[in-house]
């Protein structure tokens, strides 16, 4: 009786860890379908680099037949006499510019949102989020007028001033969210301390608020980085270009066929972006699935 | 002194009801007006970088653009107020019509073909298994390059004449040409390009799933509900408040899609303005023919449509969205 009964358990497990292993079995194979699909692009532009540009379109082979450098020769080379490291170098100031720019507004503006309490805070608040839902092409041409009567065409100002001032609601939101995770207890024994709130902002919160600065820096990063309708808009000159703007430049001068080196330059362009990626996903990731809970 | 008395006077006060006060600060505030002044004060201070930006960069420049619409202006001369010439004349413009309809059709197929990609493939990854952080990160790294000119690169080289996708259709006997000079298939590229990207909905979709407590869906299996049974009466409501805030973050993002269309079209919008979105036509008519008083009244119908649209969605999701305790 109870050998028959073990057995029938017996089985009855093995049919579940059989049913486990196929459920496994069938999710890996629709998983690993949808990375094959989401990955193709990306591995092909890798790969394409490497080959001579007549075997890039017109050949379904993913791997080169013959792999060539030729392309990021072409690509380092530069464009119009301005090289290619010119182009890093304004990427890398307009990014690590709207880096700088967005963590220092948007936590002190967060601050404010989140730990003081004065007249108007709630309806400030309201607008601050409305600003995210606000087609920002609006005020696109209103602000170049505003630039452009200062002067500041072909300069960096247009492009960094609003990431100074905290317009991308995103990371005043973001950062208002975490704040509100941290104790106020924290808040009112610096208080106790002495501390007024710039002293509970900077020697209190700030040093906890590191996850959503890393964050938002990498995001802010990210953005500038890839950003190409403010540099078209407001640079003109090649040797002012960041990367996105030259890379289209590139594209628009070369020959059509000259697929290697536009694939070279775009494989390029993405390395930092794909850097941070591989560092930081867990806190992209994390930072864009906090952004839609609390929404 | 003094201050940190108040101070531990203030809060001692407040101890009990921080929720109450976070949510009506004006009269936490009221109530101690010495502190009130100082934190008045310091909340201006705080709250300067944004209030300026929104000042100087947002407020201004769109009552500018507002009264900009109703006149010529070529960035040259002095503006002519032209009453609502503008508008008339932008539903007479049969581009400006054009690039409403391109956009409209990418807004009503990408927008929920891209919201159904994201919530099947967080549904699967929501299962147990091994890698499932792997996936996740992997499925969303398209989110974060997608609209970068590089990848407008690689798309106008996977469909144009003999690509990739050319290539695939020849093999399939389908009839040959790349999508990129075909007017009737640039939309179906660049929604596959929308597509593309649903990592970034999926990432927000998975979170909301993680909030549904498990309980809820073993009552109904219980209950004898099935896997789609359960998918529909308890799965989608519970995420009803995530459903929302994708498909109205989704919705206005599509509506000003720009960078990939200018490079995979050359800047041109065509064939035939297929690709001509509506902030592309804007960005034409704005910075290259320089009617900067027309392109502020593309800018106000848009800011127009995109507010009633939300509007709608909010009104709408009375009816859909269930807010229950914890999602939110």
């Amino acid at each position: 009786m109870t050998t028959a009964m073990t057995t029938v358990s017996a089985a009855a497990s093995a049919t579940a860890s059989r049913r486990r292993r196929t459920r496994s079995v069938v999710f890996h194979v629709l998983v690993l379908a949808i990375a094959a699909v989401i990955l193709y692009p990306g591995v092909w532009m890798v790969l394409s680099s490497f080959k001579p540009s007549a075997d890039i379109v017109g050949n379904v082979n993913l791997w080169p037949e013959t792999w060539t450098l030729d392309n990021y020769t072409a690509a380092f080379g530069g464009i119009g006499g301005v090289s290619f490291w010119t182009f890093v170098l304004n990427s890398l100031i307009l990014a690590v510019g709207s880096v700088v720019g967005i963590v220092l507004s948007a936590t002190v503006s967060a601050y404010a949102f989140a730990r003081i309490s004065f007249p108007g805070r709630g309806v400030y608040f309201a607008v601050m989020i409305g600003t995210m839902l606000l087609p920002f092409h609006v005020v696109i041409i209103p602000q170049y007028i505003l630039f452009n009567s200062m002067g500041m065409v072909n300069t960096f100002v247009p492009l960094l001033a609003p990431k100074f001032l905290a317009t991308e609601a995103f990371f005043v939101f973001l950062m208002v969210q975490f704040l509100r995770g941290l104790p106020r207890e924290l808040d009112e024994a610096a208080r106790i301390d002495g501390c007024g709130h710039w002293g509970i902002f900077r020697l209190v919160l700030l040093p906890l608020m590191r996850p959503a600065v890393i964050t938002s820096a990498i995001f802010a990063f990210i953005w500038s980085w890839n950003d190409f309708l403010g540099p078209l808009l407001y640079l003109k000159r090649p040797d002012t270009y960041p990367l996105p703007i030259a890379l289209r430049l590139y594209v628009d001068q070369t020959s059509v066929s000259d697929y290697g080196a536009q694939m070279a330059m775009a494989v390029l362009a993405l390395v930092p972006v794909l850097l941070f990626f591989v560092v930081f996903q867990r806190y992209l990731v994390d930072g864009v699935a906090t952004q839609g809970l609390k929404g | 002194m003094s201050v940190t008395t108040t101070e531990r006077g203030r809060s001692a006060g407040r101890g009990g009801v921080r929720g109450a006060a976070t949510s009506s600060p004006a009269r936490g505030g009221a109530a101690k007006p010495p502190r009130s002044r100082a934190d008045t004060r310091a909340g201006y201070a705080f709250l300067s970088p944004w209030l300026l930006g929104f000042v100087l960069l947002t407020a201004g420049p769109m009552l500018m653009s507002l009264y900009l619409a109703f006149t010529d202006y070529n960035l040259f001369r002095d503006p002519q107020f032209i009453g609502i010439d503008n508008f008339t004349a932008l539903f007479a413009d049969p581009r400006f019509l054009k690039s409403a309809q391109v956009t409209a059709v990418y807004v009503l197929v990408g927008v929920p073909v891209k919201l159904a990609a994201a919530l099947a493939v967080a549904v699967l990854l929501n299962a147990k298994h091994r890698g499932q952080g792997a996936y996740r990160s992997m499925f969303y790294a398209p989110s974060l390059i997608g609209a970068s000119v590089s990848v407008a690169i690689v798309w106008r080289a996977m469909f144009i004449d003999d690509g990739i996708a050319d290539q695939v259709q020849q093999f399939f006997g389908l009839p040959a040409g790349g999508w990129v000079g075909n007017p009737g298939m640039t939309m179906p590229m660049m929604i596959l390009l929308a597509v593309w990207q649903f990592g970034a909905p999926m990432v927000i979709f998975l979170a909301g799933l993680k909030q549904i407590p498990a309980e809820l869906l073993e009552a109904a299996a219980v209950d004898g509900a099935g896997p789609v049974r359960r998918f529909v009466a308890v799965t989608l409501p519970m995420l009803s408040p995530v459903l929302f805030f994708n498909l109205l973050l989704e919705t206005i993002g599509a509506f000003q899609v720009f960078s990939s269309a200018f490079i995979i079209s050359g800047g041109t919008g065509g064939p035939a303005d297929s690709t001509l979105f509506y902030t592309f036509y804007l960005y034409l008519k704005g910075f290259t023919e320089f009617r900067m008083g027309y392109a502020s009244a593309m800018a106000w119908v848009l800011v127009l449509v995109v507010g009633i649209i939300t509007a709608i969605l909010f009104r709408t999701s009375r009816a859909w969205v269930h807010y229950t305790g914890d999602v939110r």
